[in-house]
């Protein structure tokens, strides 16, 4: 079959899908979809659609991410008038009221609904539901390397060529190698993994070096804490990856692909897997690629649990099969990389966006964002915010428009304190950089970095010593122990700041925190060394106040560094009610039923078990 | 437990995995990683076999395998519970879980109960950071979690 017939059937398959004729449930099935309980709705609907004779079949699928994770499970049901509406927190309950209602009699229930995902109102449904795109948390996005996440089945390679798939590849061959370099080049388009390096640039390296063969990786190593942008492509939409790798491929000259994906993401392993499969059943892998004559192939490498392997000289030794330590550049993989050959390794998220951009063209893609950053970012956005969950902006827009318009502000409306960006590579911007644009010039500026796009909000009760210490503690666990300034300095910093956290610091200890940390940026062998002093040195800056609190006044004023607080029980607010007497792990709460009870002080160990288990905010933190 | 992990051992013929994998040394992750996917961990025979079939010294293979997080050289409990300590998790209260958990069992992270029932790790995190604080039990991810609702998810499992 020619790909010209491949599309045509894919747009058939893809019409079949969309048409209203065969009424259809999606089931948001990615990892934070099934975490919500989406496998037990999507049972609840399986049996209940079987039960119900009255229903004209209806056709279930599993979907990938929409990114609103906040109202996983997500469900959208697609009407037999051809109405199409997402509900939001669907449990199996709700089910039978929707399959009645909506599928049985063309009635949407609002009361559940979250958004119509067409314009179209349908007059029969009563009530106001919004349109899917003039929701808040989807207005401000621009939807690039998430374009199909959510929107096609990621197991059916149809749909992704009835979207434009693989018409990118296309393109890139009737280009030739070194046009599709330039054309990449045009697009401005920054490596997305952390760094920032220009990706056509990096391309043209191991383009021209001399060696063979040639690889080329993708890195789908993500494991900075906080951080699930790749991994929801990879669940959402894994041929936009791959149609990017197999496309770098064909612009360096190499004929064989790698893509690293760390064990912890089963689902996104499976998706690549069928993928991969996929593409050589159309040939779009294999020899003779589109009659091109290019020969290429893909192999998964499991990652097996570092964090160090998210460098590129560390992830390359994985893949040889050797500890992932990092080793000093130059040489670069463009010219030594894997097996000593040439080598190019790109970010989950920078090969969907090249996917994107030799469909659309460069130029398209270098006018969106700002002058130096170009293109969009996704961000996962996390910690303490009312919407949690992926986005996708143009670069440029800024931190306020990103926490508040689209995240909805902080949880539980409390005060924003900091955004903490970059994962442990990076830093927290306080609260006064509320209005920076977010690209990868001014979060530099700030002292913070773009990283991967991990965005922790971090709200008046967390404290900023306890988040330092929270990521020295990762970074000094992650450490590979190859270079001293990393092992060593990773340690220390652990340990100065838990005696802060303790009330054990003195004064002088801030500077020792603040020398160490320089010599780790300007000593370590790989970037993890080289950023991991970040978090503490940022905090450091903008939160002066906190460290001293802690220092001087032995007091955490967040209430959260435990050797530092007590919980006690405020007899006014407590109704006896029992509930946190019931939840202490070690019952150092007395007091009978109706009267006011009181915490035992030398019993406590601190859990906050009975503050989270108070419906009345009597608990409190001294 | 012991015994079932020797009989799983005994009755595992390693031959189909080491036919699957060459003899070059990019084969090592991947064929530790199968073998473990079989027993649940890598006993010393194992990796004397794999020592054997790609060349390398045990010392070699030991050196790699304990390098990654991802292999284990005891044999876990019957249910694996890991609890995410990602940031997102950690804000929400993860550390208070993982406290829970560690007191219901008796265990600290890294140890498996007496009776073989349970293990516990910290997980540096899954990526469910829209869903904290986060748990694995055999494999099955749990969002929003607290230290009540972690317990009696045990409970039922007990």
């Amino acid at each position: 079959m020619s790909f010209a017939e491949i599309q045509q059937k894919a747009g058939r398959s893809w019409d079949r899908f969309q048409s209203g004729e065969t009424p259809r449930v999606l089931v948001g099935a990615a990892t934070c979809g099934r975490a919500a309980g989406a496998m037990e709705v999507m049972q609840a609907f399986q049996q209940g659609c079987a039960t119900d004779t009255t229903l004209t079949p209806v056709e279930i699928h599993e979907v990938g991410c929409l990114g609103m994770c906040y109202a996983e499970p997500l469900i959208e049901i697609r009407g037999p008038a051809g109405d199409r509406v997402l509900y939001e927190s669907v449990t199996p309950a709700m089910v039978p009221d929707m399959i009645r209602n909506h599928l049985g009699q063309g009635r949407p229930v609002a009361e559940y609904a979250l958004c119509r995902m067409l314009p179209q109102e349908y007059g029969h449904t009563g009530e106001h539901i919004p349109v899917f795109t003039d929701l808040p948390m989807i207005r401000h996005q621009l939807r690039i390397v998430v374009r199909n996440c959510g929107f096609i089945d990621p197991t059916d390679i149809d749909h992704y060529i009835a979207r434009g798939g693989y018409s990118g590849i296309l393109r890139a061959m009737d280009l030739g190698p070194e046009a599709t370099t330039e054309e990449v080049k045009l697009s401005g388009l920054r490596g997305r993994g952390g760094a920032g390096f220009p990706t056509g640039l990096k391309w043209s390296f191991a383009r021209k070096a001399s060696g063979s063969p040639k690889y080329v990786i993708c890195n789908a190593d993500e494991g900075d804490p906080g951080a699930f942008m790749d991994r929801s492509v990879l669940e959402g939409d894994p041929h936009a990856v791959l149609e990017g790798l197999l496309i770098a491929g064909y612009a360096i000259g190499a004929n064989h692909g790698y893509v690293y994906c760390r064990a912890e993401y089963p689902l996104a392993l499976e998706r690549l897997r069928t993928g991969i499969a996929q593409m050589r059943a159309n040939g779009l892998l294999g020899e003779d690629i589109l009659g091109s004559g290019f020969r290429f192939d893909v192999t998964i490498k499991m990652g097996a649990g570092a964090f160090v392997c998210g460098e590129e000289t560390s992830l390359m030794q994985s893949i040889e099969g050797r500890r992932g330590m990092p080793r000093p550049r130059p040489p670069f993989p463009a010219h030594a990389g894997l097996f000593g050959n040439p080598t190019n390794i790109n970010n989950v998220e920078t090969l969907a966006a090249v996917s994107a951009i030799l469909e659309k063209g460069g130029p398209w893609y270098a006018g969106i964002g700002t002058e130096k950053s170009k293109g969009t970012k996704t961000f996962s956005l996390a910690g303490k915010i009312t919407r949690t969950g992926l986005i996708e902006v143009p670069m440029g827009i800024s931190l306020r428009t990103i926490i508040e318009d689209i995240g909805g502000g902080v949880l539980d409306g409390k005060g924003f304190k900091a955004v903490q960006t970059g994962g442990p590579s990076g830093g927290c911007v306080p609260a006064k950089h509320y209005d920076l644009p977010v690209d990868y010039e001014h979060l530099a500026q700030v002292g913070s970095i773009m990283g991967s796009g991990g965005m922790i909000v971090i709200d008046e009760e967390s404290c900023m010593v306890d988040v330092a210490k929270y990521f020295l503690g990762f970074t000094e666990n992650e450490s590979c122990g190859k270079c001293v300034p990393c092992r060593m300095g990773t340690q220390h910093l652990l340990r100065l700041l838990t005696a802060i956290a303790d009330g054990q610091a003195e004064e002088n200890d801030l500077e020792t925190i603040r020398r160490i940390g320089d010599t780790m940026k300007k000593a370590s062998l790989c970037g993890l060394g080289q950023t991991a002093p970040n978090p503490a040195l940022t905090t450091l800056d903008a939160f002066m106040d906190e460290y001293l609190a802690h220092i001087r006044d032995h007091r955490c004023p967040a209430g959260v560094c435990k050797a530092l607080i007590s919980f006690a029980i405020d007899p006014k607010a407590c109704t006896g009610c029992m509930a946190c007497a019931k939840v202490c792990p070690v019952e150092a709460i007395t007091g009978s039923k109706k009267q006011p009870h009181a915490v035992d002080q030398q019993t406590c160990i601190r859990c906050g078990a009975c503050r989270q288990a108070c419906k009345f905010g009597a608990v409190r933190v001294e | 437990m012991a015994t079932t992990q020797r009989t799983k051992i005994a009755k595992l013929d390693m031959t189909e995995i080491f036919e699957n994998h060459g003899r070059s040394r990019d084969n090592l992750i991947p064929l530790l990683q199968e073998i473990q996917e079989h027993l649940d961990y890598l006993p010393p025979e194992a990796i004397s076999r794999v020592a054997d079939h790609l060349g390398l010294s045990e010392n070699d293979v030991y050196g790699v395998a304990t390098f990654y997080a991802q292999f284990r050289f005891h044999p876990p409990g019957r249910h694996r519970i890991k609890v995410c300590q990602g940031t997102a998790c950690h804000v929400r209260g993860g550390g208070m879980v993982l406290d829970a958990i560690s007191r219901k069992i008796g265990i600290v992270p890294g140890e498996t109960s007496p009776d073989g029932n349970f293990s516990l790790e910290r997980v540096a995190c899954f990526g469910s950071c829209a869903l904290p604080p986060v748990v694995v039990v055999d494999d099955t991810v749990y969002g929003r979690m607290t230290a009540r609702k972690t317990e009696k998810l045990i409970e039922g499992l007990e």
